[in-house]
């Protein structure tokens, strides 16, 4: 690991200023990538900015029709939420089965919806309720919010906040998790909030988390499994590794968006 | 460097260290608690895992300074060096949980956590389940999923010695 100085700011705006002051400076979440990934020299940021001394970002809130998860709230604490756990489910329940238990203690949401991988779970629930993320400077809906592998919206000295997620009447999440690591191979969460439904698949493609809008459109008929028996997406787009081929995957997100949908329903 | 101040099983200890210093490298170079173990040193195996503030994580995934001031529980602070050991190490040697006993460690830290979370009464799947991220290499997990169903059974009433 290269050499780095820490820095514990107090404040939102401190740790923004960091970023702005100090050169290669990133920030630090729970760490459960950033660590391994410094670990292997794949980052060596000169200045590590710890956000855990940074108060009132964590907690779970309802706030009218909507759920606002601090940034730095872990998994354990999204799984474990009784207000979550009534009001979105299928959130918990996504939450629960990221990696394994010593990660949900200090992984938390900010820090996986920032880093945006293609395989997380959090970038499926995030699109997939149309949940808006809040930062120091603006709102930034999810469908803005992802750009690609490992590429977000946010700019430099911008700092998530907290995440909002809109109650729905439906949703599930379902995943075919990888056998060694527990990211998904292949995750479609699906939601219907009134009229609007989304189908949104993580793992599978090889610009990061996307929506399916032919299996949406089909849903808009009738919710049901049924109604997208047949369907498929073309595997011209799939990521395709060891793990699974391109046509393995778009296999998958037929099957898994059916039987989320079966979950929802 | 950067001073450190932590609580390492009941006892209050001090560090000045590199800032890239591990949890786990601090717990097995600095104070010599090497019953903690490094395995993968990516996060997946558990070897690593000891109690901060009373949860299980993976000490090979935390620096140091990220967690000044907090409890440690490590493997080495669940007996009295001459007294019996804790239920669930008991339990472990019982029902044989371990072969080489490398991952042991954290297996049992990961155990007592388990127990903590989800109560006394632990059936297979949420034991195989809540393991996902404890590897052992030698056996298999039969016997270890037996010693924790019988260690967290045996762990009611238990009083912690410290922290």
């Amino acid at each position: 690991m290269y050499a780095f100085t820490q820095h514990r700011p107090a404040t939102v705006r401190q740790a923004a200023s960091l970023l702005t002051k100090q050169e290669e400076a990133k920030l630090l979440a729970g760490g459960h990538t950033l660590i391994p990934t410094m670990k292997l020299r794949l980052a060596g940021p000169k200045h590590l900015v710890d956000l855990s001394k940074v108060e009132g970002l964590s907690g779970i809130e309802m706030k009218g029709r909507s759920l606002v998860v601090g940034a730095m709230t872990t998994h354990v604490e999204v799984e474990t939420s009784p207000i979550m756990k009534e009001s979105i489910p299928a959130l918990a329940g996504l939450a629960g089965k990221i990696g394994d238990p010593a990660v949900r203690h200090r992984g938390t949401i900010g820090g996986s919806i920032a880093n945006n991988d293609p395989n997380a779970d959090y970038p499926a629930a995030v699109l997939g309720l149309g949940a808006t993320i809040i930062t120091n400077k603006r709102r930034i809906h999810a469908d803005e919010f992802f750009k690609g592998l490992f590429e977000t919206a946010l700019e430099d000295d911008e700092i998530i906040t907290k995440v909002q997620f809109p109650k729905v009447n439906k949703a599930a999440y379902v995943k075919f998790p990888n056998p060694a690591s527990r990211y998904a191979l292949v995750g479609v969460f699906v939601s219907k909030r009134s009229s609007e439904i989304r189908v949104v698949v993580t793992g599978a493609g090889a610009n990061g988390v996307f929506r399916v809008t032919t299996f949406e459109e089909a849903l808009k008929k009738r919710f049901g499994p049924k109604s997208i028996e047949g369907l498929t997406v073309p595997a011209d787009g799939m990521a395709s590794d060891i793990h699974g081929s391109a046509e393995y995957r778009a296999h998958l997100v037929g099957v898994l968006a059916r039987r989320a949908v079966a979950a929802a329903a | 460097m950067t001073a450190v101040a932590l609580t390492v099983n009941g006892k209050a200890v001090t560090g000045d260290v590199d800032p890239r210093t591990l949890l786990v490298q601090f717990l097995r170079e600095n104070l010599r608690l090497t019953g903690t173990h490094v395995g993968c040193d990516t996060s997946q195996c558990g070897a690593c895992v000891v109690h901060v503030n009373g949860k299980a994580i993976k000490s090979c995934t935390v620096f140091v300074w990220q967690i000044e001031g907090a409890n440690i529980t490590t493997i080495e602070g669940l007996a009295e060096p001459n007294g019996p050991l804790h239920p669930m190490q008991e339990a472990f040697r019982e029902h044989h949980g371990l072969q080489c006993g490398y991952c042991t460690p954290g297996m049992i830290m990961t155990a007592i956590d388990m127990v903590n979370r989800k109560g006394h009464e632990l059936d297979d799947p949420t034991i195989r389940h809540e393991l996902e991220g404890n590897l052992c290499r030698c056996t298999g997990y039969h016997n270890i999923v037996k010693a924790i169903a019988a260690g967290a059974k045996a762990m009611k009433g238990h009083v912690q010695v410290q922290s």
